[in-house]
């Protein structure tokens, strides 16, 4: 079966089918569609919207681990991005409100990156200074608060269908195509994995591996503001406490579903997002499943070591000989 | 809170603070624990205004969530010999030492909004807080009045799992709503108390009971949760407030800004007026020596749309929610 079917991605195809599947079992209208105020209504378009902001954050993730990094600091800059938009929404026009929030976002990802390629911190370090402060520059700019608005441009953002498809999905699935045709459509995805795979030689052989490390790091600070704004349309606020909270865990989980080695080196885009979906899909379904909250985390922690089990080479080794085993008995 | 309401409040703080204590003026230290929500803000905000009320001198301290500030706190209000100490605890356990040398001092300790370790109840006057089992019973007997003979499927949205403010609200309200067989509760899951949580909950419960035909009404641990189930619902063309009744509880404005459009019907408030009944004990207690019950309980108070809700969210929203 192996040899007939592309080795990569095969993993996480049949997990998302399996999940997809147990979801069907636990709620059989699970894959209705129709159309409810000329946009798609169902549990499938509540998976793709649910899942982008966590889509969104594993493609800068993504790249920042295939450079040997980590952002533990992008769901802080959700909620700094979300503050800032909200704050400026009623106020200003789109357009500014877009630059600031993005602008916020990439230079968070420049100091960041600063700390990591310039400074040489361990990216774990670095990227945590954020994660703490963030969320309290956050809730200055909210004075603790929620702010709402209720600017029917920005509400669109998080609210609004574009072909019967949620506004944010979309914009997904702009940045999945853009963030691909970038660094796939030049050789800068090979020297990103030359960055991760050995800094050293690649330095050596000359990859700007500065300007590699740097770049990434304005690319996650970017997706995460894009994130948060998306994050604050969502619920017409913003609310500093809460928006991304631990959704940077979710982020790496993501990207590590999607077989990206946490130290490095070759990468996927499509995986990662396939990988945000597996999660979104498994947390849809632990909602629809009416089973008691206490539940959740269990669930999906359990869900999480199949996944991981599928991918791990030693472990279809072994599922391989006891195959071969029952077959030798029967 | 506007920067001109923020100015009006520090203004007003600093004159309290400059104004010398007169002869019968009561000076009250208050250790707050910080402003890590909307509700706490305006707690420190109505504190202020309830003590000016009473021309108290309250000092507030803001202990930035942290224990060993509230304590440092306490220490500071012992040396200058204040009337009286309110607290409200950050934690539970460790009070013991620092409650100990207030006692010493002879400056009673009123404990607001939270209670602290079984093991010092002689080291404070009294507790000044809310049940929140009685809340939740609040909002149970608002709905089954209102449903009064029909069946009703209610979908509950529970606050953070292992708090123990989502396990009252839910015992308070399942108490409740157990003495009426025709009110059930088809689906309860957690919200984490957030807006964003809230709503990606109620759109799942709106799929799994048929489009949201089967759900009669939504019962919230807090009102945030409860404004963001009121938007997945008004996405999935249903009508809340009219359609599907909606009871939750804290009382914030986003609510009555929800109900004064018809989208919400009652909210049961924890009210943020702790400092008010605390300071009618201690002035009882310094004037007649009243000593007050160990507990006080605040008023859970339940309100709906016949309550002027465009009314209240004006009167609400400058205090810091």
């Amino acid at each position: 079966m192996t040899a007939l079917l592309p080795r990569r991605g095969l993993a996480q195809i049949l997990a998302l089918i399996v999940i997809l599947a147990v979801d069907r079992v636990v709620s059989p209208q699970f894959f209705d569609l129709r159309l409810q105020d000329g946009r798609l209504f169902g549990s499938l378009i509540d998976v793709l919207n649910r899942g982008t902001p966590v889509a969104l954050l594993s493609l800068g993730m993504v790249l920042v681990i295939a450079t040997r990094g980590i952002d533990l600091s992008v769901g802080a800059v959700m909620a700094i991005c979300g503050a800032i938009a909200a704050s400026l929404a009623d106020s200003h026009g789109l357009p500014v409100v877009l630059a600031a929030a993005l602008g916020a976002g990439l230079l968070c990802g420049l100091w960041n990156g600063f700390l990591v390629a310039v400074l040489g911190m361990q990216p774990i370090v670095a990227t945590l200074i954020l994660m703490v402060a963030g969320r309290g520059i956050a809730q200055l700019i909210t004075e603790g608060r929620i702010v709402t608005f209720s600017s029917p441009d920005l509400v669109w953002l998080g609210n609004g269908s574009v072909l019967g498809l949620p506004v944010p999905v979309v914009i997904a699935l702009g940045m999945l195509i853009l963030t691909g045709a970038v660094v796939r459509g030049s050789a800068l995805g090979l020297l990103i994995e030359a960055t991760g795979g050995n800094a050293r030689a690649s330095e050596l052989a000359g990859v700007g591996t500065r300007a590699m490390i740097l770049s990434v790091y304005v690319w996650c600070g970017v997706c995460a503001a894009l994130a948060g704004v998306i994050a604050a349309a969502d619920i017409m606020g913003a609310d500093a406490n809460n928006a991304g909270l631990w959704l940077e865990l979710d982020a790496i989980l993501a990207v590590v579903i999607g077989g990206t080695s946490l130290f490095g080196g070759r990468f996927s885009l499509v995986l990662a997002v396939l990988g945000a979906l597996i999660i979104q899909t498994m947390n849809t379904g632990i909602l629809l499943s009416g089973y008691p909250p206490e539940f959740n985390l269990l669930v999906k922690a359990v869900v999480v070591l199949a996944v991981l089990l599928l991918q791990s080479p030693k472990f279809s080794g072994l599922a391989g000989i006891a195959a071969r085993l029952r077959r030798t008995k029967a | 809170m506007t920067p001109k309401a923020l100015f009006a409040a520090s203004a007003m703080a600093a004159l309290l603070l400059a104004l010398p204590a007169s002869a019968g003026q009561l000076t009250i230290g208050f250790s707050q624990i910080g402003s890590e929500s909307g509700w706490r803000a305006a707690e420190t905000s109505v504190s202020k205004q309830e003590a000016a009320k009473r021309q108290v001198n309250l000092k507030i301290a803001d202990a930035q969530q942290k224990q060993e500030n509230q304590i440092k706190a306490i220490r500071s209000f012992i040396a200058q010999n204040v009337d009286a100490i309110f607290l409200a605890p950050v934690v539970s356990t460790g009070w013991d030492s620092v409650l100990k040398e207030a006692k010493e001092a002879k400056i009673p300790v009123v404990l607001l909004d939270r209670d602290i370790d079984p093991s010092g109840k002689e080291l404070y006057l009294t507790a000044v807080t809310s049940d929140s089992v009685h809340e939740g019973a609040v909002a149970g007997d608002w709905l089954a009045k209102t449903v009064g003979e029909k069946a009703c499927n209610i979908v509950e949205l529970q606050g953070t799992v292992g708090a123990s403010v989502a396990a009252n609200r839910k015992k308070g309200f399942d108490t409740a709503v157990a003495k009426h067989p025709n009110l059930k509760v088809v689906r309860s899951q957690t919200g984490d108390f957030t807006r964003a949580k809230g709503k990606e909950v109620m759109e799942s419960f709106i799929k799994a009971e048929g489009g949201g035909k089967n759900i009669c009404a939504v019962y919230a641990h807090n009102d945030d949760m409860m404004v963001g189930a009121i938007q997945a619902m008004k996405e999935a063309g249903l009508k809340p407030g009219k359609e599907i009744l909606t009871v939750s509880i804290d009382a914030v404005p986003d609510i009555f800004k929800a109900m004064a459009a018809g989208e919400a019907n009652a909210t049961v408030e924890l009210t943020p007026n702790m400092a008010g009944p605390a300071l009618d004990a201690i002035a009882a207690f310094k004037d007649k020596g009243t000593v007050p019950p160990k507990w006080i309980q605040t008023e859970s108070k339940l309100y709906t749309a016949a309550d002027d809700p465009q009314k209240i969210y004006d009167s609400k929203k400058g205090l810091g929610y």
